[in-house]
């Protein structure tokens, strides 16, 4: 295997490793309206990924400056011709992050409230818009001979663009419900259990549009595996969740996400990022990598690092593996 | 088009506007992560409560400031590729790798341990509890120096070639970008720069509790058992947060001389701009005051001290100092151009430069005084010496106390100074920044050339104006949280995880349950 197409692996494992953590923290976000009956339940849901979600965050952070190290011209034409989604997902991850810690720092009836809604849509939004995002990166945007978007906003808009968004808006908001019967107890773990039937089935009807379309358009053998382990897996799920096995169930989400994304690395490679216009124009693997040095360097560094990093997060899990319910959460007290 | 609304010019806007503000944040997290940390430590070795109830104080208004800190870096990672994607483009190769080991080295320790630490205190055995803190503080550290490597090759690029077929830098010697003289010296300076910033703050909120207390003492106002277990804690802040900027201050003007050294070498035109020294000259003065006019390529007035600025340079009081005018001159030879083309803007690093001395350099010397007058034993009188939950006198010698006036007064500047060092860090960003215009990476590509050609003005604007606001708005949220937990002090009610039930960790060790514990509320909820 070359070097630039095993960074072009990686950096597709470190989107696929963000997609599965913070699709559940969008989620939960998504589902503190509607599943959570009141602001103790809200609490719930919050602190179910609490601890987490600053860590999960950093695989963005990762995938994006990897991207950047190992596959410049992917990155800056990506980055700079998405400017308007990239910009909103920016704004809506500021307002979470500072919605998660800032809540409950006062009791006010009207700051805790506006700090919900924000993050209630500031979850729903992202998890929306990288779909998009997705989408568009598989199919093709238009990208001229200087390897620059040459479009507009609008062209990133399209049918298939917006049924991927859904697609992921729902399979992510599926994932953060069956992690929410994972990791609370009472009544609203029984709620989640059944929020997750309506979700995996309608998720299930959106995958196979949406990821049949994807393999129709630029599929390939490969990637055909993947959309049947992706179709599988939430079948699988969905079947788990009814049953009320919900660590399965979680696993199984987890396993829907990473092979639909793999769908979409593997209907790209060997591009990055297509062109519209011209097929000549399409950035490649080979040709938007950095020098064999940067690679190996690289390599070295993230080589070692990625399965430390992947075993301290999973101790925190374990650390927080507790079930959380209305009666684990302190009474509302600024501190 | 018009200038002021160029792509170039919004961008830089954006940009600026964007790091300074993002920047406010990193120094306090940087040194508050460790401050936090040590206070930590310090209770866990002496198990004295005043620690207990200052790690969790300093701790809060550490997670106030660390959560903006973390949500702005995301922009400044993304608007590399929104605004400047000729830029990353040319220096993607050398540049992305700092970026990513940044990413997979320190944030992930600083956002996995920071969770583990929020929620952690009744899951986590105490020492292992202390230890994630201490992993966050480490990951900040190595956060900067990641991101300084990577700024210091622009300032000063090293270890690379450029590709004949492309164009573009590319890396040849990772080492040489890691350990390079700029990088390690600029750490340095931002390192101390960022404990300076953390010493006055915690100076400043100490000093505000003290002297209130104090106050309500001198009107006859008897103090509480609480009041006094505040002052405990405020005292111990107080000295540690002295000592803090005290030897940060030190470091900071040593690394900044040595700063100095490798740009007079590196960027005259940086330093020439940064004294306004139009013309090269030996002996060169050091400009206290000066009103330049570029168009004349002279200043109108000035005020000089001779033969200092040689000194700064070059560590002798003759040697000459090259002038704005002659590296111009030199510059628009090499590359092109008439030589106004690589003249800076001489009013911003002229009185940046200034003004981060002045800033920076006052909190030091406040926090010298202080850190004299209120020594608890050292040469002093046994009458003059104050208990541990009592606002220590300010005492100038053996027997003598400030007088009451310069008391109130001394008590005062220790609140007024709290933000000194952030005026001064920014300023300092400004002048290294705009000192290397037009450059972006200096020698190798202008900041024109670095802008993303595929993205419009009115998606600049839009950008600019949506963060402009954000961050406004965001701006006067987390002052007035900050204000409201500083104001509140210590809550020295809460027992220590040694005596609070509620912080008892199962019998089993970490997370084994005990059938008692199932009701157990969380510690810490948000």
């Amino acid at each position: 295997m070359h070097l630039h197409d095993f960074w072009f692996l990686l950096i597709a494992v470190l989107w696929t490793g963000y997609f599965f953590l913070e699709g559940f923290d969008f989620g939960i976000g998504v589902l503190t309206k509607g599943l959570a009956k009141d602001r103790t339940e809200r609490r719930v849901l919050i602190n179910t990924i609490g601890p987490v979600w600053d860590g999960n965050e950093v695989w963005l952070i990762t995938a994006a400056g990897a991207t950047f190290a190992a596959f410049p011209d992917w990155y800056a034409t990506l980055f700079s011709g998405f400017y308007l989604p990239f910009l909103a997902v920016l704004v809506c991850l500021i307002v979470r992050g500072v919605a998660f810690e800032y809540r409950h720092k006062r009791t006010g009836e009207r700051w805790q409230r506006n700090w919900e809604h924000a993050i209630f849509w500031c979850s729903l939004l992202p998890a929306f818009l990288w779909g998009l995002v997705f989408a568009d990166m598989v199919r093709g945007v238009p990208i001229g001979a200087d390897k620059n978007f040459s479009g507009t906003v609008l062209d990133l808009i399209t049918p298939y663009s917006l049924l991927g968004g859904l697609f992921t808006l729902v399979l992510f908001t599926f994932h953060g419900a069956v992690f929410a019967a994972l990791k609370t107890e009472g009544e609203i773990r029984h709620r989640a259990r059944s929020y997750a039937t309506v979700l995996g089935m309608t998720a299930g009807v959106l995958a196979l549009a949406f990821l049949g379309w994807t393999q129709a358009e630029s599929g390939n053998g490969r990637s055909l595996a993947a959309l049947v382990v992706s179709v599988a897996a939430l079948a699988l799920a969905l079947v788990m969740n009814h049953a009320g096995r919900e660590g399965w169930a979680f696993a199984c989400s987890g396993v829907a996400i990473a092979a639909a994304f793999a769908l979409v690395f593997l209907a790209l490679f060997p591009d990055v990022l297509p062109s519209s216009v011209n097929p000549a124009w399409s950035l490649t693997v080979a040709e938007s990598a950095s020098s064999p040095y940067t690679l190996k360097i690289m390599t070295w560094v993230a080589v070692p690092l990625t399965p430390l990093i992947i075993g301290y997060q999973a101790w925190t899990y374990w650390v927080f593996r507790k079930r959380i319910g209305t009666r684990h959460i302190p009474a509302p007290a600024a501190h | 088009m018009n200038l002021a609304m160029a792509p170039e010019t919004l961008a830089r806007w954006q940009f600026g506007i964007t790091t300074v503000y993002h920047f406010l944040f990193v120094p306090l997290t940087i040194s508050l992560a460790a401050i936090t940390a040590g206070l930590e430590t310090a209770w866990i070795r002496t198990g004295k409560d005043k620690y207990f109830h200052a790690t969790k104080f300093w701790g809060k208004l550490f997670l106030i400031n660390i959560a903006m800190g973390v949500v702005t870096g995301i922009v400044q990672e993304f608007q590399f590729g929104m605004n400047w994607s000729d830029y990353s483009r040319f220096v993607g190769d050398v540049f992305g790798a700092p970026l990513a080991m940044e990413a997979l080295l320190a944030f992930f320790f600083e956002s996995t341990f920071i969770g583990l630490w929020i929620f952690g205190w009744d899951k986590l055995p105490k020492k292992i509890h202390c230890a994630c803190i201490w992993i966050v503080a480490v990951g900040t550290i190595l956060s900067s120096y990641f991101i300084l490597a990577a700024n210091s090759w622009m300032q000063h690029p090293i270890g690379y070639a450029i590709d004949k077929a492309t164009g573009k830098a590319r890396l040849t010697d990772i080492w040489a970008v890691l350990t390079q003289d700029t990088t390690l010296v600029v750490v340095f300076h931002t390192l101390t720069a960022a404990f300076l910033t953390g010493g006055a703050f915690v100076v400043g909120i100490a000093s505000f509790h003290l002297w209130r207390a104090k106050r309500k003492q001198l009107k006859g106002e008897e103090l509480g058992e609480k009041q006094r277990s505040q002052i405990g804690a405020m005292r111990a802040s107080l000295r540690v947060g002295l000592v803090v900027a005290v030897i940060a201050g030190l470091g900071t003007a040593l690394s900044g001389d040595s700063l100095g050294k490798v740009m007079f070498e590196q960027q005259p035109m940086k330093m020439a701009a940064a004294e306004a020294l139009w013309d090269t000259q030996a002996p060169a003065p050091f400009s206290v005051f000066a009103v330049g006019d570029v168009s004349k390529g002279h200043n109108s007035v000035e005020i000089e001290v001779p033969g200092i600025l040689s000194f700064l340079a070059h560590s002798n009081f003759t040697e000459a100092v090259p002038g704005i005018n002659d590296v111009a001159a030199q510059e628009a030879e090499r590359y092109g151009g008439k030589p106004e083309d690589y003249i800076p803007s001489i009013f911003m690093t002229f009185w940046g430069f200034r003004l981060m001395i002045g800033f920076g350099m006052t909190s030091f010397v406040a926090a010298l005084i202080g850190l004299w007058t209120t020594r608890k034993k050292f040469w002093l009188a046994p009458e003059y010496r104050t208990g541990d939950n009592e606002v220590p006198r300010l005492m100038l010698t053996k027997t003598r106390e400030m007088s009451p006036f310069f008391t109130t007064w001394s008590w005062r500047i220790g609140v007024l100074t709290m933000g000194f060092p952030l005026i001064a860090n920014s300023f300092g960003w400004i002048f290294t920044e705009m000192g290397r215009q037009p450059w972006v990476v200096y020698g190798l590509m202008k900041t024109g050339d670095a802008v993303s050609p595929g993205v419009s003005q009115a998606e600049v604007l839009t950008s600019m104006g949506v963060f402009t606001l954000l961050y406004g708005v965001l701006a006067v949220v987390e002052v007035k949280l900050l204000v409201k937990y500083a104001k509140a002090g210590p809550d020295t009610d809460e027992e220590p995880p040694t005596r609070d039930p509620r912080l008892r960790l199962p019998s089993g060790g970490a997370g084994a349950e005990r059938p008692e514990d199932a009701d157990k509320p969380m510690t810490f909820a948000y």
